[in-house]
């Protein structure tokens, strides 16, 4: 046995003067200048037009363009997460029927292109009149004409969705996948049931796998509601370009639509991390940090100091 | 006269055309200490799964508590169960892994409350409190919060143990619950599982720690090849092995 060391004897902490890295202030340089010459480039070309940017950067149909830009992502990526659960787990179901049906659902869906399909909703109409509720092949209580039901935002909203959930359904089975079958047993061995083991045992693990790409669908999709355009759904694009059509601003509006998607797709961005650190809880020893952490221990690289 | 608690008479089972099982009998009484040794591929595990229910069984009769494992006996036939009624069975088992199969994504008192609170429906409260009870006796008072991924191997067994117990059930299924750990963590695990055969719990433990079985069982059953070659008291199987393969199987372990 050794003897316990007496406190005063521990050594001092060591304060070592950090090394130093020229190489990383080079390139920090070099790249500077590059960004540098970009930016100036951006504001000295007359045809950029920021003043016409400006003006109409928060004009009120430009605004609404923006809501409805978000709502088309919002609703087709609930209708996509949602459906692409159901979708996965029909796959996976020990059901031959259910999951080829969800096979043949996802081998369709994405196989076509989502431009045709938007496309295919909007003229619904051609194909049936009217939607009733009832026993199959037996007496209808309700009934709606198409044409009312099937508006262009809702058919925009049906096709990316339904589109959508043949994507998110391989997402949520490789997550699902993901999980080690011991703890499917695990929760079984306990007396859960099917549905209570998917629900609180397997697709929360399957999360940490299914929410990444699940980020990059929605920023995806955000982009791709502009499709909508082609069925004047007053979304972002069809507003800038819809102002655009009268005063012949083409570039400052198309700026200003890109700046707004820009803004969105950031802040989907910084969402999809916080989402990301909730799921990833128990996962790893220590949390990731925050994005303010990491421009700390950032700064704190690049100065090659070490604060105390 | 009391009922067996675990009464198995000729279990077969096959997987595909690989018949695992070759007509397992086996009782276990209640408060009996039950030790499964054997060669890997013996069938261990898919026995003790079969237990529960996890595996179906192709032939035999198994009975837990009294009770058909997994069927319903209507005059000569047998119908079989509903999944709610299989679950709500296996409440009443608890079951220990080789790797643990804790929920990673649950602290150590969330894995041992879930199944109280979500399947049995027990008030959080109480649940709360007999968990952090059976954190206490198993010696982990200090990581109620703990994810298993901040614990070592044998402490996530001891949270998986007292998982188990949480559901106050009236069997326990080990399977080689030391095997995944390193030498200086086995003690602890199995000091717990010593604990719990003294409080008079009914285990069927397939281990591979023949010192363990030796002390505890109240019973040591030798299986090779899908079938019991020979069981008994730890002092005759373990002691005295009558059978070559029994024998070949010790030199090997001890
Ligand atoms: N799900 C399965 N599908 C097909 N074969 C299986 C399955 N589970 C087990 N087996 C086979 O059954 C046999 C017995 O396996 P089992 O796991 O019961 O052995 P064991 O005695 O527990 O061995 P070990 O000591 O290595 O754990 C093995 O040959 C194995 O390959
Ligand atoms: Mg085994």
């Amino acid at each position: 046995m050794t003897a316990e060391v007496p406190a005063s004897e521990r050594p001092a902490d060591i304060r070592a003067v950090p090394a130093r890295h020229p190489g990383r202030w080079v390139a920090t340089a070099v790249v500077l200048v590059l960004l540098a010459m970009q930016v100036h480039l951006l504001f000295t070309n007359k045809n950029f037009g920021w003043s016409v940017v400006r003006r109409y950067l928060f004009n009120p149909i430009v605004r609404r363009g923006i809501v409805t830009t978000m709502e088309l992502t919002i609703l087709a990526m609930v209708i996509g997460v949602f459906l692409g659960i159901v979708l996965a787990v029909m796959r996976l179901s020990k059901n031959p029927v259910t999951s080829w049906v969800s096979w043949v659902y996802i081998w369709f869906f994405r196989g076509t292109p989502v431009l045709v399909q938007i496309i295919f909703w909007f003229n619904i109409n051609l194909l049936i009149k009217s939607f009733s509720l009832g026993v199959p092949f037996g007496p209808t209580f309700v009934s709606w004409k198409v044409n009312s039901l099937i508006t262009p935002f809702v058919a925009a909203v049906l096709a990316l969705g339904l589109n959508e959930a043949a994507y998110m359904a391989e997402i949520v089975r490789a997550g699902l996948l993901s999980v080690d079958e011991g703890q499917t047993e695990a929760a079984y061995a306990l007396g859960m049931t099917r549905l209570g083991t998917l629900i609180r045992i397997v697709l929360p693990q399957a999360m940490r796998v299914i929410i990444p790409p699940t980020g990059n669908e929605t920023i995806s999709m955000l982009k791709t509601s502009s499709l909508a355009y082609t069925i004047s759904v007053l979304e972002l694009l069809r507003a800038t370009q819809s102002i655009a059509a009268r005063n012949l601003e083409t570039i400052p509006l198309l700026l200003v639509a890109s700046i707004w998607y820009i803004v969105m797709t950031s802040v989907l961005t910084g969402g999809q991390f916080y989402v990301e650190r909730y799921f990833a809880r128990g996962a790893s020893r220590t949390m990731p940090s925050t994005p303010l952490q990491m421009i700390r221990s950032n700064l704190r690289t690049l100065g090659g100091r070490r604060r105390r | 006269m009391t009922t067996l608690m675990v009464d198995a008479q000729s279990i077969h089972k096959s997987f595909g055309i690989n018949e695992v099982l070759k007509g397992i009998t086996l009782e276990v009484e209640p408060g009996e200490v039950v030790c499964l040794l054997g060669p890997s591929g013996s069938g261990k595990s898919t026995f003790l799964r079969c237990i529960n229910h996890l595996e179906k069984i192709n032939a035999g009769r198994l009975y837990v508590d009294g009770e058909l494992v997994g069927y319903r006996q209507q005059g000569d036939r047998l119908h079989e169960l509903h999944d709610k009624e299989i679950a709500r069975k296996r409440t009443e088992i608890g079951m220990v892994f080789q790797n643990f199969n804790l929920f990673p994504h649950m602290t150590a008192l969330e894995n041992i409350t879930e199944a109280p609170t979500r399947v049995k429906g027990e008030p959080k409260h109480d649940v709360n409190a007999r968990a952090r009870d059976l954190l206490a006796k198993v010696g982990l008072s200090e990581k109620v919060g703990a994810y298993p991924r901040q614990l070592s191997g044998g402490q996530q067994q001891r949270v998986a143990i007292a998982r188990a117990l949480a559901m106050r059930p009236k069997l326990m299924l080990f399977d080689e619950p030391t095997s995944a750990l390193d030498p200086e963590l086995v003690g602890d695990v199995l000091a717990v599982m010593r604990d719990l055969a003294r409080s008079g719990m009914t285990m069927v433990v397939v281990t591979h720690e023949i010192g363990f079985a030796r002390e505890v069982a109240d019973k040591v059953v030798f299986m090779d090849g899908g079938v019991v070659v020979e069981q008994g008291l730890p002092s005759e199987v373990i002691s005295n092995p009558r059978h070559e393969r029994t024998k070949a199987f010790l030199a090997q372990v001890l």
